[in-house]
């Protein structure tokens, strides 16, 4: 970073929020993947939405790159600092503006937290549908750039069936509104709103978001089925679809992720079961009665051999926050693991589970299985120990194979974390060229200059070690081998 | 998270440890009260996490990173919100205590450190300070700020200096004996809270020893990374106390939190089995009368709305929550009401209202607001700190509601 961008950067910031130091700026350098560490030139800790536009257009007018940053949570590294770029700290904009309980919207700023979002208009009888595990430290303007998911997200959607409309600073310091106020959207042209959220910070900052809020349900019924294998907890998702029932989550945790987070937690999850099958219905009281019923009875017949029902909200909050808490809790177990985060086709998830099973068993690496069941979305958190050499790499590459596999199953490479620096080298295994270049054409006609998160997303040539064309190098080695 | 330590301290592998457990998620910054009010990621745990090990990798200066350390209250809401369960509390004594040992301080700051460990844990030479502190005073505009923030810190005056009575019998069936741990800081600034707890405990049917000549716990001394003369004054006590009993209560959270920790306080010293015998007795006077269960008081002749206030080593620390509130709601008149966001440090966090002013001030300012929306007639806490800065707080914004300890609430709910 030069010294002119510097002192254009004093005249927008005091001192004590721009961060040039290097104690302040080694905390910054990982988000919540810390294989990948970046210490970023400067941070910059902005206050408002000026000081944001006036940052975006000077990094745009002197070409630096930037990242923008919410609480560094990202599981697929994509708040990873730009070396000698400017990182834009969005987590002090965390005002919530306006809340229209007749509209049932909420006006937001970025770095708003997820949770606080609820937590603000519960009075009203609403909540913010969206919850990913992090809900209660991740913001929303992190959640819009990776159109982020949550257990619940199975009824209600993603992150981008929530968002109406944004004030956005483009990287190229153009400021615009997409979207409008009301849940019926603009209604002409193409989705703006829809190519903004989940572009990956790659177009530029939200500014100002207006969200949907949901009205609160009557009832949550949530149940707990353990199963003693992962496959027949699978069959039981089916079985749940089948019936023609719409539960709010259906999530799955095998054995490993049930003894991490029962550790952490204390949630009462059965610790004998190989599976454990957590649905949870929820909405107008007397349809959810009925629908329990109907529930239980699919359950019972699904091979379950213990079921146990929330007997209050209190144990309803304990299982999710066992839930919530499973990735993170995952390090009692091991010091270093990687977080995978693939699609398949919801009727092939036995199929998926099984493949990942002699995947593990051939890289003698253990995996702990945590997925939103409902949806298709997997997460297979591969345990490996970073200080014994080529450690990382085994495990990369069999986070690879996992990909290669929802792929060939007809799924995708990320179902919510993102493609961040992790995946990039993977994303031309699901987009065809054409594909690739009207993104990159896209990319480049709101972006010239790359400024806006650069590196992220698109395969480049300073990938790491993900690389999963040709023989990995342990491979090569011998140390790996597979059919 | 890997790492690269190399260092060849006696506390290494505790510090090592908890660094290799941090899987840098992020859960803890939304508990933690420096990330909530400063927003920067050098102030939240896993920043100072994330610090601590760049100074132990030799990638940055220990003194640089120093600020940051020393804005931690150790108020350890980031434990229990650690899904991966770092040891945060190990990490930062472990820590603190490596670096006080080479750490260079302007001349003031050591001074005025020094004259902590010299005289908070003795109740007489406080007793001294105190009347020194008049002086001090008259003396405080040409003072630097370390002392200036100290002399703030002192009250007008003292109550006079009430010596506990050795044992206090059960009344009616015995149903235990304890020892109780009389403390420092507290005994000389109030001393009716150990009164208070030892004649509630004596109306449970609990004999009640107080050994004469108790030292300091030490809990104040090893928060500040003086660990070997905490360990001197701590052992003071292991003789002191009786073999037959039950438990060793204190009325003080910070000091229960601390002599819990004496294991590894103790680590690698001869009488370490000494000190974790002492250590597995330690209970909260709330813990241990909770699962005592209470003898039913008279109550109080006009409802109280009385306001909870979780000191932080007692919710945090040792995961005391419906303790203390089982307690108070088995008082006949007694309406507890919540304090919004209740498990957020209040800023007294020890010494750190006089090592970190401004910081404290704000806390406790927003805590005040907060207790005082939660509309009580009477504040209620298990902690001499958090029941001092309570006080002042809610004195500054004009309110002038009793504050005082569970154990003086119950007292008044036996005797009314």
């Amino acid at each position: 970073m030069n010294r002119s961008f510097f002192e254009a950067l004093r005249s927008i910031y005091p001192d004590d929020r721009l961060l040039t130091r290097d104690v302040e700026l080694l905390p910054y350098e990982s988000d919540a993947l810390t294989a990948f560490q970046t210490k970023p030139g400067a941070v910059a800790l902005p206050i408002d939405e000026e000081e944001i536009i006036d940052t975006v257009r000077l990094c745009h007018r002197m070409k630096v790159p930037f990242v923008a940053r919410g609480s560094g949570t990202s599981l697929s590294g994509g708040s990873l600092p730009i070396a000698d770029g400017l990182m834009i700290g969005l987590n002090r904009l965390n005002r919530i503006k306006k809340i229209d309980p007749e509209q049932r919207i909420a006006v937001v700023e970025p770095g708003v937290i997820n949770l606080h979002i609820t937590e603000a208009v519960r009075q009203y009888g609403l909540y913010y549908a969206p919850d990913p595990s992090s809900q209660s430290i991740c913001t929303i303007g992190g959640n819009i750039a990776f159109n982020s998911g949550g257990a619940h997200c199975l009824k209600y959607g993603m992150t981008s069936n929530h968002v109406l409309g944004m004030k956005v600073v483009l990287a190229d310091g153009v400021v615009t509104q997409f979207g409008s106020e009301s849940i019926e959207g603009v209604g002409i042209g193409p989705d703006l709103v829809g190519l903004f959220v989940g572009s990956e910070g790659l177009f530029g900052i939200a500014l100002e978001i207006t969200l949907r809020l949901m009205p609160t349900p009557q009832l949550y019924r949530t149940v707990m089925a353990a199963y003693d294998n992962l496959g027949r907890a699978g069959d039981a998702v089916s079985m749940v679809v089948a019936s023609g029932l719409l539960p709010g989550a259906m999530e799955i945790m095998d054995r490993l992720a049930i003894k991490a987070a029962e550790a952490s937690v204390g949630a009462g999850y059965p610790l004998d079961a190989e599976a454990l099958l957590i649905v949870e219905l929820e909405g107008e009281a007397l349809q959810v009665e009925a629908e329990f019923a109907e529930l239980r009875g699919v359950i019972e017949e699904s091979g379950a051999f213990e079921i146990r029902e929330a007997k209050d909200e209190d144990e309803r909050a304990r299982i999710w926050q066992g839930r919530k808490s499973a990735f993170s809790a995952v390090g009692r177990l091991s010091p270093d693991y990687i977080v995978q985060d693939g699609v398949v086709p919801r009727s092939r998830l036995g199929e998926a589970l099984v493949k990942i099973g002699e995947l593990k068993a051939q890289y003698q690496l253990d995996v702990a299985n945590v997925f939103h069941a409902g949806d298709g979305n997997l997460h297979p958190l591969i345990l490996y120990n970073g200080r014994e050499p080529g450690a990382l790499e085994k495990a990369e590459a069999l986070a690879g194979e996992i990909l290669a596999m929802c792929v060939d199953l007809g799924g995708s490479i990320t179902g919510e974390h993102g493609v961040g620096m992790e995946k990039r080298e993977y994303l031309p295994t699901m987009f065809s060229p054409v594909e690739m270049e009207i993104m990159r054409d896209l990319r480049r006609a709101i972006d010239p200059e790359e400024i806006a998160n650069r590196g992220k997303m698109f395969p480049s040539g300073e990938a790491p070690a993900l690389q999963m064309r040709g023989m990995h190098p342990l491979e090569r080695q011998g140390v790996i081998s597979r059919e | 998270m890997r790492h690269q330590i190399k260092s060849d301290d006696l506390r290494a592998p505790e510090m090592a440890e908890a660094i290799e457990k941090c899987v840098h998620c992020g859960f803890c910054l939304a508990a933690c009260p420096t990330y909530k009010l400063l927003g920067e990621e050098m102030d939240s745990p896993r920043g100072r996490i994330y610090l601590m090990k760049g100074v132990l990798e030799d990638r940055i200066e220990a003194d640089e990173a120093q600020p940051f350390i020393d804005r931690c209250l150790g108020c350890m809401a980031c434990v229990p919100a650690c899904p991966s369960g770092v040891a945060y509390g190990d990490l930062l004594v472990s820590y603190r205590t490596l670096q006080e040992q080479s750490r260079q301080r302007p001349l003031m700051d050591g001074v005025a450190r020094r004259l902590i460990i010299e005289t908070l844990p003795y109740p007489r030479r406080f007793r001294l300070a105190m009347k020194s502190g008049k002086i001090g005073r008259m003396l405080q505009p040409f003072l630097p700020e370390a002392f200036a923030s100290m002399l703030n810190m002192l009250p007008d005056k003292l109550p006079p200096p009430s010596p506990l009575p050795p044992i206090l019998p059960a009344q009616g069936e015995r149903r235990g004996k304890v020892a109780l741990l009389s403390g420092c800081v507290q005994q000389a600034l109030a001393p009716q809270i150990n009164l208070a707890a030892a004649r509630v405990l004596s109306a449970n049917g609990v004999e009640v020893h107080i050994p004469a000549g108790q030292s300091c716990c030490g809990s104040i001394l090893l928060h500040i990374g003086a660990e070997s003369e905490a360990r001197q004054i701590a052992r003071r006590n292991f003789p002191l106390m009786p073999d037959d009993i039950d438990a060793i209560i204190t009325t003080a959270a910070g000091c229960g939190s601390g002599m819990k920790d004496y294991e590894l306080l103790f680590k690698g010293q001869t009488d370490l089995h000494k000190a974790s015998d002492f250590s597995s007795k330690v209970k909260d006077f709330s813990a241990y009368l909770a699962g005592l269960g209470l003898r039913e008081p008279r109550g109080f002749a006009a409802e109280r709305a009385v306001a909870y206030q979780d000191a932080c080593h007692l919710l945090h620390a040792q995961g005391l929550q419906s303790e203390p509130r089982s307690l108070l709601n088995q008082v006949p008149n007694l309406r507890l009401v919540d304090i919004p966001d209740a498990g957020i440090c209040c800023g007294s966090a020890g010494t750190y209202n006089l090592d970190q002013p401004a910081i404290a001030e704000e806390l406790g300012g927003q805590k005040a607001g907060a207790i005082l929306a939660a509309g009580p007639d009477t504040v209620v806490s298990g902690n001499i700190g958090c029941i001092t800065q309570i006080r002042k707080h809610l004195d500054l914004q004009g309110k002038n509601l009793p504050v005082m300890h569970i154990a003086e609430l119950l007292w008044a709910a036996y005797q009314s």
